[in-house]
C-alpha cells in the first residue's frame, strides 16, 4: 500500500516535470526568429511561385502558426482547441513535419521503439560491465587489475563518443565482419518482424551499444569501486572474514548489497547522459533512431518534428528515472517514502 | 631577562625545541591550508604532471601563431592530403641540422587518392624565425614571424595536411585556442549561476529552496545534448565566429550549473548551523556578506576541484556540437570543426592523419580528470 502511494506520487511528479519540460522545449524551439513556413513563404514569394504560397499559408492557418506564442503552445500540447478541435500531443497528434511533408507520427514511427531498444541495451550493457569490473577493482584494490580497470575507465570517459563509434565501426567491419551503419540490413526495412530481422538488428546493435555505454559504464564502475572500498573496511567484513567465509561469497553477501544502492540510484544521473549519447551516435552512424530526425529538424526549424523528438527523449529519461527510483525503494526499505530529506 | 630600548622584555637564552611539550605533533600543523594542500597534492604524481601539462597548454595559446608554421586557413593546392612528414637531423650519417625531404603529389586515378613520393636525395634545411602568414600575437599585435617555416620548394606538415592542403599541426594549435577556452568560459558561467542559486537555496531555505530544487531536478532530468543542439540551432547563422563561440560557451555553461548548485546547497545547509556563521549573523552581517566572507571560502577549494572535473564535459560538448555542424562553423578553427572534416570512413582508412585532432582531445580531457581527482584527494590536508 505504501509502495503504491509512493508510486502514484512519483508518477504525479513525473507528469508535472514533463509539463514544465514541454514549456521549456517549446520556448527553445521558438527561439530562432521566424519559422519554417514563413521562411518558405518568403522564399516562394521571392521566386514568384504563387500557388506554393497559398499552400504554405494554408498550413500556417491549419497549424495555428499565425497565433500568439502562448496560444500556439496550448494548441501544440493539446490544452486548447486548435483550428481543427483539440488535437495536440496529449491527444496523440504529434503535428505535421513541414520538411518531410508528412505527419510527425508517421515519420518517427519505427524510430521510436528502436530508440527505446537501443537505450535499454545500453543500460543493460552498463550494468553488465560496471558491476563485475567495479567489484573486481575494489576487491583487488591497488593491484594491476585495479589499475588496468581504472585506466580503461578513464579512457572511456575521455574519448569522444562519436569518434569511438567511427573507429569501432571501421575495425569491427574489417576484423569481425560487423555490419556498417544503420539499425538493420537494408533489405529488412519496412518488412514485418521475422527471426532474421531480429538477428540483423541485434548484430547492428553491438557497436552502438558499446559506444553509448562506455562512458556510463566507466563512471558507474568508479563509483561502485569507491562505494565498495568504503564498505570493505567496516567491522562486519572483518567479522565475516574471521568466521572463514570464502572471499567471493563474502563480497556478494555483505558489502556488495550495501554498495549496490547508489548503483541503482545512479541510473537517474546516467540516463540523460546516455540518451544524449545515443542521439549523437545515431547521427554519426546513421542509425534509424530519432537522433538524425532531431538534427535535421533543428537545422531546418521544422518545429513540430523537433519538438516531438525532444519531448520523447525527455519522456524516455523521466520514465527511466522514475523506474530507478521505484526500484530503489523496493530494494532498500530504509529509504523513506515521500518527498522529505531530498 | 634583558630589557630592550623599547621597553620590551626579551629572554636571551636560546629557545629549546624539545622543552616545549605543548608543541603540535606535526611540524606543519600551523602552516596555512594552501601549503598543506600543496604538499599533499605534490604526492599525486599523475595529477601534478597533468597540471603542469595543462598549464603549458594554456600558456602556449596566446603564442600559437608564432609556433605554428602556417596560418590556419592557408591552403597549399599542391599538397592535398599530404601525409605527415618527419623532421630529421642526420642525412647519410652526417649532421646537417633539422631538415625535411621535399614531397611531390601524384593523383592516383585508379584508386582515386593522392599518393606522395619523398625525394630522399635532397634534404632541405628548415628556416627559423622566418616570415610567413600574418597572425596576431596575444590576439593583439600583428606579426608575421614564425618559429619554423618550410624551406623553398618544400612543405613542413608535421601531422599531414587536410582536404584543402591546410597544415594539421598548425590548425590543431589554432584550434586549441577555441577548444580549450570554451571550457573556461563555460565553467565561469556555470560557477556564477551554480554558486548564486545554490547559495540562495541553501542559505534562505523555504520557498526559494523548493523552487531552485525543482529547477535543478528538471534541468538534470533532460538529456543535455538534444538541449545543446536545440539551443545552438537557435544561434543565428549570420553571426561572426567570435559571437558564436561566446554563445556556445554560455550555452554549455547554462546547462551545467545544476550539478554545482546542488553541491553548493548541500554545503550551505551544513555550514549554516556552524557557530562562526551564527556569530557573524549576530553581529549584524548581511546575508550576502556572511555568504561571501564566511561561508564561500570554506569550500571554495571543493568547488574548484569539481569545476576542474566538469571542464572536460564542456570540451567534449563543444567538440560534439561542432562535429555535428551546430557549434562553431568553418572559418573558425576548433578541434570539433577539424573532426567535422574527418567524419567519413575514408579519412580513417586512407588519410588517417585527418583524425589526429582526437588525440589532443583525449589527452586534455584525461589531464583534466587526473588533475581534478588529485585536487579532490588533497583538499583535506589534515587527513592522512
Amino acid at each position: 500500500m505504501m509502495f503504491l502511494r509512493y508510486a502514484l506520487y512519483r508518477f504525479g511528479t513525473m507528469l508535472l516535470t514533463l509539463w514544465v519540460v514541454s514549456i521549456l522545449i517549446f520556448v527553445i524551439i521558438n527561439l530562432p526568429p521566424g519559422d519554417y513556413l514563413s521562411n518558405q513563404i518568403a522564399e516562394l514569394r521571392a521566386t514568384g511561385q504563387a500557388d506554393g504560397v497559398a499552400k504554405a499559408e494554408f498550413l500556417r492557418k491549419e497549424y495555428a502558426l499565425d497565433r500568439p506564442l502562448w496560444e500556439q503552445y496550448l494548441i501544440w500540447a493539446g490544452f486548447a482547441p486548435g483550428p481543427s478541435g483539440f488535437s495536440g500531443l496529449i491527444q496523440g497528434n504529434f503535428g505535421w513535419s513541414f520538411e518531410f511533408d508528412r505527419p510527425v507520427g508517421e515519420i518517427v514511427g519505427d524510430a521510436l521503439w528502436l530508440t527505446v531498444l537501443l537505450n535499454l541495451a545500453a543500460v543493460l550493457f552498463v550494468y553488465a560491465v560496471a558491476l563485475p569490473l567495479g567489484v573486481l577493482a575494489a576487491a583487488k584494490a591497488e593491484t594491476w587489475a585495479d589499475y588496468t580497470a581504472g585506466f580503461i575507465a578513464y579512457l572511456g570517459l575521455a574519448t569522444p563518443n562519436f569518434l569511438l563509434a567511427l573507429i569501432l565501426f571501421y575495425y569491427g567491419q574489417k576484423h569481425f565482419d560487423l555490419p556498417i551503419g544503420g539499425m538493420m540490413s537494408p533489405e529488412f526495412e519496412g518488412e514485418p518482424m521475422s527471426w532474421l530481422k531480429v538477428k540483423s538488428i541485434l548484430l547492428h546493435m553491438i557497436v552502438p551499444t558499446f559506444v553509448i555505454g562506455t562512458s556510463g559504464a566507466a563512471a558507474m564502475m568508479q563509483r561502485l569501486r569507491a562505494n565498495m572500498l568504503d564498505e570493505l573496511h567496516k567491522p562486519y567484513v572483518e567479522t565475516a572474514k574471521a568466521k572463514g567465509l570464502a572471499p567471493g561469497r563474502l563480497l556478494a553477501k555483505y558489502p556488495l548489497r550495501v554498495a549496490f544502492n547508489p548503483f541503482v540510484a545512479d541510473i537517474g544521473n546516467l540516463l540523460p547522459a546516455m540518451v544524449s549519447g545515443s542521439v549523437l551516435v545515431s547521427v554519426v552512424l546513421g542509425l534509424q533512431t530519432i537522433g538524425p530526425y532531431l538534427l535535421a529538424a533543428l537545422k531546418s526549424q521544422d518545429q513540430f518534428l523537433a519538438g516531438f523528438v525532444l519531448m520523447f527523449v525527455a519522456l524516455l529519461t523521466l520514465i527511466g528515472t522514475m523506474i530507478s527510483d521505484m526500484l530503489l525503494v523496493l530494494l532498500d526499505p530504509r529509504i523513506r517514502y515521500g518527498s522529505r530529506g531530498t | 631577562m634583558s630589557i630592550q630600548p623599547s621597553n620590551r622584555f626579551v629572554d636571551p637564552t636560546p629557545w629549546v625545541d624539545d622543552a616545549d611539550i605543548s608543541s603540535p605533533e606535526r611540524a606543519d600543523m600551523d602552516a596555512p591550508a594552501w601549503r598543506l594542500m600543496w604538499h599533499k597534492f605534490r604526492r599525486h604524481k599523475l595529477a601534478l604532471i597533468s597540471g603542469i601539462f595543462l598549464l603549458c597548454c594554456y600558456l602556449i595559446l596566446p603564442i600559437a601563431g608564432f609556433i605554428a608554421p602556417y596560418t590556419p586557413n592557408e591552403r597549399s593546392a599542391d599538397y592535398l592530403y599530404a601525409p605527415p612528414q618527419s623532421i630529421n637531423l642526420w642525412h647519410e650519417g652526417e649532421f646537417i641540422g633539422p631538415y625535411v625531404y621535399p614531397i611531390t603529389a601524384k593523383a592516383d586515378l585508379e584508386n582515386f587518392r593522392w599518393t606522395y613520393t619523398t625525394d630522399e636525395t635532397r634534404p632541405l634545411p628548415l628556416k627559423f624565425f622566418c616570415k610567413g602568414g600574418t597572425y596576431n600575437l596575444f590576439g593583439l599585435f600583428p606579426s608575421d614571424t614564425h618559429l619554423v617555416c618550410a624551406p623553398e620548394g618544400a612543405s613542413v606538415f608535421l601531422w599531414g595536411s587536410d582536404r584543402l592542403g591546410r597544415d594539421m599541426f598548425s590548425r590543431i594549435l589554432y584550434g586549441a585556442q577555441l577548444s580549450l577556452t570554451v571550457g573556461l568560459i563555460g565553467i565561469s558561467v556555470s560557477f556564477v549561476l551554480g554558486i548564486t542559486f545554490g547559495a540562495i537555496a541553501g542559505y534562505l531555505g523555504g520557498t526559494p529552496d523548493w523552487i531552485i530544487n525543482r529547477m535543478i531536478e528538471i534541468l538534470r532530468s533532460i538529456p543535455e545534448l538534444p538541449l545543446w543542439l536545440a539551443l545552438s540551432a537557435a544561434v543565428p547563422s549570420n553571426w561572426g565566429p567570435v559571437a558564436v563561440f561566446f554563445i556556445i560557451s554560455v550555452i554549455l555553461g547554462i546547462l551545467d550549473w545544476p550539478g554545482l548548485a546542488r553541491s553548493v546547497r548541500a554545503k550551505f545547509l551544513s555550514l549554516r548551523e556552524e557557530e562562526y556563521v551564527r556569530a557573524a549573523e549576530m553581529m549584524g552581517a548581511k546575508p550576502s556578506r556572511v555568504i561571501r566572507r564566511h561561508m564561500l571560502p570554506n569550500f571554495m577549494s571543493h568547488l574548484i576541484a569539481s569545476a576542474t572535473l566538469s571542464i572536460p564535459a564542456m570540451i567534449l560538448g563543444e567538440t560534439a556540437l561542432s562535429y555535428l555542424g551546430l557549434g562553431l562553423r568553418a572559418p573558425a578553427v576548433s578541434w570539433g570543426v577539424m573532426l567535422n572534416d574527418a567524419q567519413n570512413l575514408a579519412s580513417i582508412e586512407i588519410y588517417w592523419w585527418t583524425s589526429i585532432p582526437m588525440l589532443p582531445i583525449i589527452v586534455v580531457v584525461l589531464a583534466f580528470n587526473f588533475l581534478g581527482d588529485g585536487l579532490r584527494a588533497s583538499l583535506d590536508p589534515y587527513k592522512s
